[in-house]
This record gives structure tokens, C-alpha cells and sequence, in this order.
């Protein structure tokens, strides 16, 4: 590292740039690219388009936003300066603090952003048709999401990287800080037990499934000992032997379902609900280097890899979309994937991909104290949630290249469905679309799976349309299999890595909470606190994921709208505390970058849960499906939905509680917001800036030019 | 034959940076240049300090 490096380089006072004839050129070319994408899109009526198209508006419009939009927000707001140092530079100790390259640093904070989350999601969604999704999905994410992203991690950089709860805390005062804190646990809790409970409704039932995602853990654990005992350090090595043996996994799932081992790994999904539990205890106890690290890379790998072989088979495949542009449901609200109509509850059923409250938590977390130079917020913080937006795009191409009957019989619930291929065929008919028994016989045997009847949560939907897509450029039809299994493996590998490290996020949290009322139990070395800890996290979402495996109404479409508003209740707590922080810095004109999103996105939550909890639409509201439920049960009656009068009581339990929790939500996230709204007014009143916790200008003593010709100390070692 | 092989150490480069295998290079070289005279930790002994940080500071992985 050149320290004797003069520090007179960057950027200085935002001058007025004059775009080169070329630069001029191109991106008019870029600009006129998604807007004949997104004209393609709106003007299409009833003819099936190429998926291309919705690739092209998406990449023309994420093109034309990361280079003006968030190059204002760099300059103009923020006003990034590369003369500053950052934290990774002031407190460099080559531990938590080391300037990273950026490219590295976009690696990382994008693996630890993408999950699962944005293919659920827009698979879901596409119960409205491909078109409002994918305007959210873009517009969100340029507006909102990205915006959230970049700017959590510059305010964390500028405050030596503090989280998110830490900086509420500061900014705002203890009330908002403490809730804003409650908050994020609770919401966590919601966040993994639905996760949790698409990975049950991918494996239930399954051998193959089952099988292949079991032999995780026992390859996470080899490579474990490996990188320990045997070769020290050697990730990368250890990583391929690791995906080597996962896609050996995919194949040898396939073996066992054909032979008479079969039985052995079909788990009824109470099975798994405790399999899950078990495990995710384990894996919070356990030390990080047997299990929680390998399986990262693992996955890491298998994301990366993944990603771009979807991004390779969409644009080569170039499927049509079988999908209407936008369906009745957008505007009836009676579509039996989720309820309610497309204002608010699209939004909130696309919640990862367009705007996550989440990442606040990752923007304030490891990423900002690795940060090289202030302008690379832009990059890591602005382009990371730019690609994990793309990655939604496609999971809502992978759904609306099926037929809309299979996607209706493979999402709606078991209720409404019924328990056979001909009364889902019938069901699927009264809901407007076609799909007779034979072929849904057919798309079932073509991936090797006995039934794909009922088999919601997204997971299935997405495995079904990726094999679809890449069958047609890799292998072919007798490759189906494979690929939907190797999809199946690939989001239950992402989902188990967020259980398996939300868990251990969940114990500290929970320690440092609990410490505050009893010492010991806030140490983090004592064993007996460990384990009490793990036991009450994992068994909080545990009881949520057991409840909405069992639930008859269907547990995707009960949680799913809670884990939805859950994580765009978050959002609001992060573009809450921006804004925040953007009028105490004397930012006022600049405060509708975050406000106008905040102000979007409150109006969303609390009509969504405005809507939950006080609507007379049983459909709906939590408390007018329990009074309905309860009052059968008073005189004497089933329901639909319900087998026994033990299925009615378990409706009224389960949507009591889903409604108390959606109101503590929404009250929490009310404290926070009042305290916000408290304190921006009082620093408008002011007369000059309010002092924040913003760390003094420090000159930044290394020089990074734009693209390092040399890698990094080690590379050729 | 030239650009294949400075492709494949760019992707041997970019995944040693991302998982975190090029940081034991990079903790030598930084305390041979504080602490000269000092034995630099082995691999292993190195690895176990890096675990064990990683024990401390769990990262959440996101949705």
C-alpha cells in the first residue's frame, strides 16, 4: 500500500462536468434501450412477449439511475469526499478495519444483502401479473431501496460504522432507540420462521429434496475439519471440493428417490419443523468454524454461480411470457396466493428486490468499516442493491413463464385445492384459468416429484420456471429434473444460512438485551447463557414456523403479508433515522431523497396493517377471520378449511396472535417515527445544524486511483 | 493464451479476496513491517484467531 502517497487526490467541490460527445452517445443509446423495453411492456395487450424485454427496461433503467441518479445523491446529498479518510483507514488494525478493495467489498456486501428473499417474493406477486411487479421491482428499488442502502452506509462510514439501533439511538434519543431496537429482534424472529417455513413446504415430502439439502450438513462439516486440520485457510480449495459434493448431493437425491431408501427421507413437514429447530439450536451453539463458516461459502459460491447462470439462461432461452400483464386479482384483491388489492399489498408481498429493511442492518454492520474511499458508497452501497433487484426481475420471469394454471395449482392453498389432481384442476377452473389432471400428472413427473399440487411458499414455482428456462439452453428436457432440484437445493442452502446465522445474530442481540437486566447472561463466554439464549430465539420462531406449517388456512398466505410489512416497517425505521439525520446535518432541501420514500412507504405499511387488523373482510383482516372462526365454533359449525373442531380452534389462536403482533409492530414503529418527526422539527426550528455523532474530518493520507492496475498485497502469494 | 491465463488469476485473485484466504498474506506482511524481529503465526495458529473473531461478531446474512 503506496502510504507516502501524496493525499491530494478525489474529488473535489462538485463542479459542473461536461459530458463527452461519446459519453453523450451512449448513454442516449442506453436511455432509448429500456425505454423501447419498457414500451414493449405497456403496449403489449393480450400477446405473449419475450422475456428480453423486461431484462432489457430493467438493465436500461438501473443503467441510466446508477449513473445520474446516484451519482447526484453522491455529489449533491451526501457530498462524498475522497480527501476524507474512512474509518477502515483512521482505525486499520487488519481485523474488523482494513480498507478494501472495492470490487471485493461490492462481492461481499452483495452475498451478505441476497438471499432468498427476492425470489419469493416476485414469485408471489406474480398472482398480479408480470407488469406491476416489475414496475415496483425497478422504480423501487431506483427511489427507495438503493437509496436506503447507500445512504445507511455513508451515515455508518461517517460514524465509524455503527448499527443502525446504535445510531436511532444517538440521533434520535433512548425512546426511539430502544424500540427501534425491540423491533428489529421481533422482526427477525417473523423473518426467520417464514423463511424457515419455505424451505418445509420445498422439502416436504420429497426424498430427492430432502436428501440432497440433509447432505448439507454433513459436506459443511467436512469442509470444516478441512479448512481446520488439514489445509488451514484454504477457502477457496476447500469451497469447489464443497460445490463438487453438493451437486454429487442433487444427483445422488435423485438415485435415492428411485430406490428403496426413498422412505426414509419423506418427512411429513412437522418432521422438518423440528429437524429445522434442532438444527438451528446446534448451529448457534457450535463453534462457527464447523458449521456456520463452510456452509457461508458454500453458499456464497453457489449464489454467485447460480445468479449468472440464471442471467446466461434467460437472455439465451429467451422464454415468452405465459403470464397476463396484469391479472383481475390486481384489482378484485381475491387472489388466492395472497389477499387484498394491488395498493398495498403488492408492495408489501415484493419486499426484498425493490425496497428491504434488512439490509439497513448489513449497511450497518461490516460493510461500512471496510470502505477504501467515501465515493465507493455509491458502488457498494447503490450497485449491490441495483443487482439484487436484477435477481428479482428474473425470479418473476422464472414465474411467468409457467402456465398460469400450473402456477395457480402449485400456489393456492391446500384449502381451496383440494387433495387430488382433479380437484385442483377444478379448483384452478373456477378461479379463470385452465389446467387439466393429466397435465398437471405431467409437470409433476417431469422434475420427479410426486405431486405439485399445493406446493407454496415460492420455492417450488421458482424451481419449477428456472428448470424450465435453463433446460432449454443446458440438457434439455431430460435435464429437468436435475434443475429443479438443483433450484430446490440452491434456495434451501440460502435459506438455511440465513437461519443458521439470523439465529446466532438473534442470541446476541437477545444477550445483549437480557444483559441489561442480568449480567451473567449477557456474557458471551458463559455456556449456560448460550444456550438459554438459542433456546428462547430459536424457539420464538420455531413456534411461528410450527404455527403456519400446521396452519389449515395455509402458512404462506397467513405470514407472508406479516414478514412483508415486518420488513418495510424496518425500511421505515432506516429512511426514518436518514432523514433524520439529513435535516440535523442542515440537509432540509435534500430531505425528500429519503423523505419521499419514507412517506411511500409508511402509507403502504400502515394500510397494509391498518387493513390487517381492523378490516371486516375475513379474507383480510386477522381479527375478522378469528371472530368468524370463533363465533362457528360457539355454534357449533366447520368452516372451510378446517377438518375438526381442533383445526377451528387452532384458526382463532393463530390469527389472535398474528394481529397482536402486527399491532405491536406498527406501534413500535410509531414510537420511532413520533420521535423522528420530534426531533426534525426541532432541528428545522434551529438556527444553525444540530450537532450529530458524524466523526471530525480527518485527511485521508492513501490514494486509490479509479481501477487499481495491481491487485492487492497477496494475491500472488 | 496470454489473456486466458491473466483471466483465471483474476478470478483466483477476486475469490481468495472474497473469502478472506488472502487476509493471512496480508496480516504477514503488515507485521513483519511493525514487528520484524516478532515470528510471524502460522497458517493454523492464524486461522484459529480469525474463527475465533468471527465467533464474536456473528454478520447477518439478509433475506
Amino acid at each position: 500500500m503506496p502510504a507516502s502517497a501524496m493525499p491530494e487526490s478525489g474529488s473535489k467541490a462538485p463542479e459542473k462536468s461536461r459530458m463527452s460527445p461519446k459519453s453523450v452517445a451512449i448513454w442516449t443509446t442506453v436511455a432509448l434501450a429500456g425505454a423501447l423495453g419498457w414500451a414493449v411492456l405497456a403496449l403489449s395487450r393480450g400477446e405473449e412477449i419475450s422475456a428480453v424485454w423486461l431484462v432489457v427496461a430493467a438493465l436500461g433503467s438501473y443503467a441510466i439511475a446508477y449513473r445520474f441518479y446516484s451519482r447526484f445523491l453522491a455529489r449533491r446529498v451526501l457530498q462524498v469526499d475522497d480527501t476524507r479518510a474512512t474509518p477502515a483507514e483512521r482505525l486499520e488494525d487488519g481485523v474488523d478495519y482494513h480498507p478494501t478493495d472495492k470490487r471485493v467489498l461490492f462481492g461481499h456486501h452483495f452475498a451478505a444483502i441476497a438471499g432468498a428473499g427476492p425470489l419469493v417474493g416476485p414469485v408471489l406477486a406474480a398472482q398480479m401479473g408480470y407488469l406491476p411487479g416489475t414496475i415496483w421491482i425497478v422504480a423501487g428499488v431506483i427511489f427507495a431501496g438503493a437509496v436506503q442502502d447507500m445512504i445507511v452506509l455513508f451515515l455508518s462510514m461517517r460514524r465509524d460504522g455503527k448499527s443502525l439501533g446504535q445510531m436511532a439511538r444517538d440521533e434520535i434519543g433512548k425512546v426511539g432507540g430502544a424500540a427501534a431496537l425491540i423491533g428489529v429482534f421481533a422482526i427477525m424472529i417473523i423473518l426467520l420462521a417464514v423463511l424457515a417455513m419455505v424451505v418445509v413446504n420445498a422439502l416436504a415430502e420429497s426424498a430427492w429434496g430432502t436428501f440432497s439439502v440433509t447432505m448439507t450438513i454433513p459436506i459443511a462439516l467436512f469442509m470444516g475439519f478441512y479448512m481446520r486440520y488439514l489445509r488451514p485457510g484454504r477457502v477457496v480449495e476447500t469451497s469447489l471440493i464443497g460445490v463438487a459434493l453438493l451437486l454429487l448431493a442433487i444427483l445422488g437425491g435423485g438415485w435415492i428417490q428411485d430406490s428403496s431408501l426413498a422412505e426414509y427421507f419423506v418427512w411429513s413437514p412437522e418432521t422438518l419443523v423440528f429437524c429445522l429447530v434442532g438444527y438451528g439450536f446446534v448451529a448457534s451453539v457450535l463453534p462457527v468454524w464447523m458449521l456456520l463458516a463452510p456452509r457461508d461459502y458454500l453458499s456464497t459460491f453457489m449464489k454467485v454461480g447460480t445468479i449468472a447462470l440464471m442471467a446466461v439462461g434467460v437472455v439465451i432461452a429467451a422464454p415468452n411470457l405465459k403470464a397476463e400483464s396484469v391479472t383481475d386479482f390486481a384489482s378484485t384483491g381475491a387472489g388466492p396466493v395472497f389477499a387484498g388489492s394491488l395498493f398495498p399489498f403488492l408492495f408489501i408481498t415484493i419486499a426484498c428486490g425493490a425496497l428491504s429493511g434488512f439490509h439497513a442492518l448489513v449497511s450497518s454492520g461490516t460493510t461500512p468499516k471496510l470502505i477504501q474511499k467515501e465515493s465507493q458508497v455509491r458502488m457498494i452501497g447503490y450497485g449491490s442493491m441495483l443487482t439484487e433487484s436484477f435477481v428479482a426481475v428474473m425470479a418473476l420471469i422464472a414465474a411467468c413463464v409457467l402456465e398460469p394454471g400450473l402456477f395457480y395449482a402449485m400456489n393456492s392453498p391446500a384449502a381451496l385445492l383440494g387433495p387430488t389432481v382433479d380437484t385442483a384442476s377444478e379448483a384452478v377452473k373456477n378461479l379463470g384459468f385452465t389446467i387439466t389432471p393429466d397435465q398437471l400428472t405431467a409437470a409433476a413427473k417431469a422434475v420427479e416429484e410426486e405431486t405439485l399440487v399445493g406446493r407454496s411458499g415460492g420455492a417450488p414455482t421458482l424451481a419449477v420456471g428456472m428448470s424450465e428456462i435453463f433446460a432449454g439452453v443446458f440438457g434439455g428436457a431430460g435435464m429437468k429434473a436435475f434443475w429443479y432440484h438443483f433450484a430446490i437445493m440452491f434456495e434451501a442452502l440460502f435459506i438455511l444460512t440465513t437461519v443458521d446465522a439470523g439465529t446466532r445474530v438473534g442470541r446476541f442481540m437477545l444477550q445483549d438485551m437480557l444483559g441489561n437486566v442480568w449480567k451473567p447472561i449477557g456474557r458471551v463466554t458463559w455456556k449456560p447463557g448460550i444456550w438459554i439464549t438459542s433456546a428462547l430465539v430459536v424457539g420464538a420462531w420455531g413456534y411461528f414456523l410450527y404455527a403456519g406449517v400446521t396452519d389449515p388456512l395455509g402458512g404462506i398466505k397467513q405470514l407472508f403479508p406479516l414478514f412483508g410489512i415486518a420488513n418495510q416497517l424496518l425500511a421505515a425505521v432506516a429512511l426514518a433515522v436518514t432523514t433524520t439525520v439529513l435535516i440535523k446535518s442542515g440537509k432540509l432541501r435534500w430531505a425528500w431523497v429519503t423523505g419521499i420514500p419514507l412517506a411511500w412507504d409508511v402509507a403502504v405499511t400502515f394500510t397494509a396493517g391498518w387493513q390487517k387488523i381492523f378490516s371486516d373482510n375475513p379474507a383480510i383482516g386477522f381479527f375478522a377471520l378469528r371472530d368468524k372462526y370463533a363465533q362457528a365454533i360457539e355454534d357449533g359449525q366447520l368452516l372451510p378449511g378446517a377438518t375438526d373442531m381442533d383445526d377451528m380452534h387452532t384458526i382463532v389462536l393463530n390469527n389472535t396472535v398474528d394481529g397482536v403482533i402486527m399491532a405491536i409492530f406498527l406501534l413500535l414503529v410509531l414510537t420511532v417515527l413520533v420521535n423522528c418527526a420530534v426531533v426534525c422539527v426541532r432541528a428545522v426550528r434551529a438556527a444553525g445544524p444540530l450537532p450529530t455523532t458524524e466523526v471530525p474530518y480527518i485527511e485521508s493520507r492513501i490514494d486509490v486511483p479509479e481501477q487499481p492496475a495491481e491487485p492487492l498485497v497477496g494475491a500472488r502469494s | 493464451m496470454r489473456t486466458v491465463r491473466k483471466a483465471l488469476s483474476a478470478v483466483r485473485w477476486y475469490a481468495r479476496e472474497l473469502t478472506g484466504e488472502a487476509e493471512y498474506d496480508r496480516y504477514c506482511e503488515s507485521h513483519r513491517r511493525h514487528h520484524p524481529y516478532a515470528p510471524v503465526p502460522t497458517r493454523r495458529e492464524y486461522e484459529v484467531l480469525r474463527t475465533r473473531r468471527r465467533e464474536e461478531q456473528p454478520e447477518g446474512r439478509c433475506c
